[in-house]
């Protein structure tokens, strides 16, 4: 038999299959109407859920990391070297722990540009960061300097989105604070402040804006200035503290901070590794979603396997019928399978149409607590997935109908 | 084409149905073991119209499940136009089936999800999936035959039991099949109806020269038959001219 042919006869019996199928599902339309809301209900849950949860944790990442880099590279930090100990003799130690001073990273030009090569890591910025008062007549507060390369560090925390007055500028003299810390020491943009890292090294800064991340530990602690005036008063000429890093999927930052590390040696630190707590919480929130879909789907799986069951049932003679007519145990196969698909299909694009629409009312009436976002790809995702399970539901009831001796069902009254 | 291969070599086309001592045992070995059928050997020629008759509990329907391989006898060869069926797999025998033998059933067994036209076209939509013009339009003539050509569209259900039944006949008939069995198909149906359908398929053995095997319980049809068969006790107690019968036959009902 050619294979044009065997296509031909597939294609020809599976015409009588979806038939078959079609008008027993016809033929009993408060059930077939039945199980399909049932079966939308499922997928609405689960389209619903889903779209929250990821609503939900976007919403969370994107706060957390809307202000934090998510991979720091820090110089290796200084500890004390033992020389290797004699085998089979041991070495009691006191050792007091080295203090890790203000160094600035190895050849941070030549890591920053290899960096730059890589297509994943969307932005390396360099940043000097420490210690130092900020001062306003009698008043002082503790404050982070941190020195920027304002273009770069645009793609780690976007700080003209949250100036609250004045303009941006860094450099020369010109320096951002936060608000917490303009209120501390009662200061306005145009003000002065006089900036003291240590060993007399000073500075008389302009306040050229005033900034409000949302977080008040920063906004109390941080002062933007640029690379060179912060690495003056830092006293590290021509050096960087850190690399600051983003990169476009946040979960893959743990993996790439590791290669980072191996790559150049230094201390890499991922936010999954900084913020343990939060990557918890999600996890247990995928986690615990993940079980709600698991256990919806299966309710519905079993759901359409019973009303398959009993549709077999009913249908014992008509199925002796066909197979007196000469149809053959697949095709019997075929048609409950099909059955099952379809219910499988119905129910799931209204049950996506349902949850599509409350994700609307989520995001559009009340108040607002955050945006959900609804991909088509996880739409289309969940009908093909709910098709599937149509089909896998049915292969147990299926193949009892394909099993029926024909001399009795034909009896079945 | 593989369908074809099994009738190749059929050894006489003009005998239809041949049993040689067929045996058939239910619950074989157990307890509940019941011999149905005993060592019944017969044989159907082309264009015979058989009469099957005998006692409720004799064996009809089973011999009739047998011939049209809805079931498989525990010994004896069966042969359905010259090619024995004995060892053939599940799907041979459903190739078997639709390609020989059209059924008509007692109850006229329509599916009800289907209308009148769907439900003759079932056989050969089953084959060979959507119907071909031709074999639409001899659906239809089938269906004009039967007297019922103004109903083709409608559901089976809006329909007398005289009149699906004869859709049966015309379903049993679309195939073509060399054989046709039906299982007292005017059971059912009051004298008058029960003539009509019977007349039906006086003329189909006729004009189609398909060969008839009817279970009865009417003798005033089996009469009709030129042959009748008797089943006593699953035994055949008498297998010749109708004629001859009446005495025998008239002493039981």
């Amino acid at each position: 038999m050619s294979f044009v042919s065997r296509i031909r006869d597939l294609r020809n019996s599976l015409w009588i299959e979806w038939r078959i199928a079609l008008r027993f599902l016809a033929d009993n339309p408060l059930q077939t109407l039945l199980i399909s809301v049932a079966i939308s209900v499922g997928a609405a849950v689960i389209v619903f859920i889903t779209a929250l949860m990821m609503g939900l944790q976007n919403n969370v990442i994107d706060r957390t990391l809307g202000t934090q880099a998510h991979i720091r590279i820090e110089a290796t930090r200084q500890h004390n070297n033992f020389s290797e100990t004699p085998e089979g003799k041991y070495i009691w130690a006191l050792e007091s722990p080295r203090a890790q001073r203000l160094q600035t990273i190895n050849n941070w030009q030549e890591v920053r540009d290899v960096l730059d090569q890589n297509p994943i890591l969307n932005t390396v910025s360099p940043l000097i960061s420490g210690p130092a008062f900020a001062q306003k007549g009698t008043a002082r507060a503790s404050v982070a300097i941190m020195g920027i390369d304002p273009e770069r560090y645009a793609g780690i925390i976007e700080l003209k989105d949250y100036l609250q007055e004045g303009r941006f500028s860094v450099g020369a003299s010109n320096v951002l604070i936060g608000v917490q810390l303009a209120e501390d020491l009662g200061l306005r943009t145009g003000d002065k402040l006089r900036l003291d890292a240590g060993d007399n090294r000073q500075s008389i800064m302009d306040v050229a804006g005033i900034f409000e991340l949302g977080v008040r530990e920063l906004d109390s602690r941080y002062v933007y200035t640029d690379l060179k005036q912060a690495q003056t008063l830092l006293n590290l000429p021509g050096g960087v503290t850190i690399l600051e890093l983003k990169i476009s999927d946040v979960f893959t930052a743990e993996y790439w901070a590791q290669r980072i590390k191996k790559l150049t040696g230094l201390h890499v630190q991922s936010w999954m590794e900084s913020n343990g707590q939060l990557l918890n919480a999600l996890r247990s929130q995928t986690m615990t979603t993940q079980m709600i879909r698991i256990f919806v789907a299966l309710s519905v799986i079993f759901g359409i396997a019973s009303v398959l069951a009993v549709s077999v049932v009913q249908r014992t003679r008509e199925i002796g019928i066909l197979r007196a007519m000469g149809s053959s145990q697949q095709q019997i196969l075929r048609v409950f399978l099909l059955q099952g698909g379809l219910l499988g299909l119905a129910g799931s694009l209204l049950g996506v149409m349902v949850g599509y629409t409350l994700v609307q009312v989520f995001n559009n009436i009340g108040e607002r607590l955050f945006y959900i976002g609804l991909e088509p790809s996880m739409l289309l995702s969940a009908i093909l997935i709910a098709t599937a399970s149509g089909v896998i539901a049915a292969m147990v009831p299926a193949r009892r109908a394909a099993k029926y001796d024909p001399a009795v069902a034909i009896r079945y009254v | 084409m593989s369908k074809s291969h099994i009738l190749t070599h059929a050894a006489d086309q003009s005998v239809v149905l041949q049993l040689d001592n067929i045996n058939k045992i239910f619950n074989g070995g157990t307890p509940l073991e019941n011999h149905v059928l005993h060592d019944i050997s017969l044989q159907v020629s082309r264009g015979e119209l058989v009469a099957l008759v005998g006692t409720s509990g004799s064996g009809k329907s089973t011999l009739l499940n047998l011939m049209g391989l809805l079931d498989e006898p525990s010994s004896g060869e069966l042969r359905i136009q010259g090619h024995l069926t004995q060892g053939l797999s599940e799907q041979q025998h459903t190739q078997l089936r639709s390609e020989s033998i059209g059924f008509v059933f007692q109850f006229h067994h329509l599916i009800s999800a289907f209308s009148v036209l769907d439900n003759v076209l079932m056989p050969l939509m089953l084959r060979y999936g959507k119907p071909s013009a031709e074999q639409l339009a001899y659906a239809e003539y089938l269906l004009n035959e039967v007297g019922l050509a103004s109903y083709m569209r409608q559901p089976t259900n809006r329909l007398s039991g005289g009149q699906q039944q004869r859709v049966a006949i015309a379903r049993a008939l679309v195939t073509r099949p060399a054989l046709v069995l039906a299982d007292e198909p005017t059971g059912n149906l009051d004298t008058q109806t029960a003539d009509e359908v019977f007349s039906l398929f006086e003329r189909f053995n006729v004009e189609h020269q398909c060969a008839i095997v009817i279970v009865t319980h009417d003798p005033r049809l089996s009469m009709r038959c030129p042959r009748t068969i008797r089943l006593t006790d699953g035994r055949v107690v008498y297998d010749g001219p109708s004629a001859d019968l009446p005495s025998l036959f008239s002493t039981v009902v």
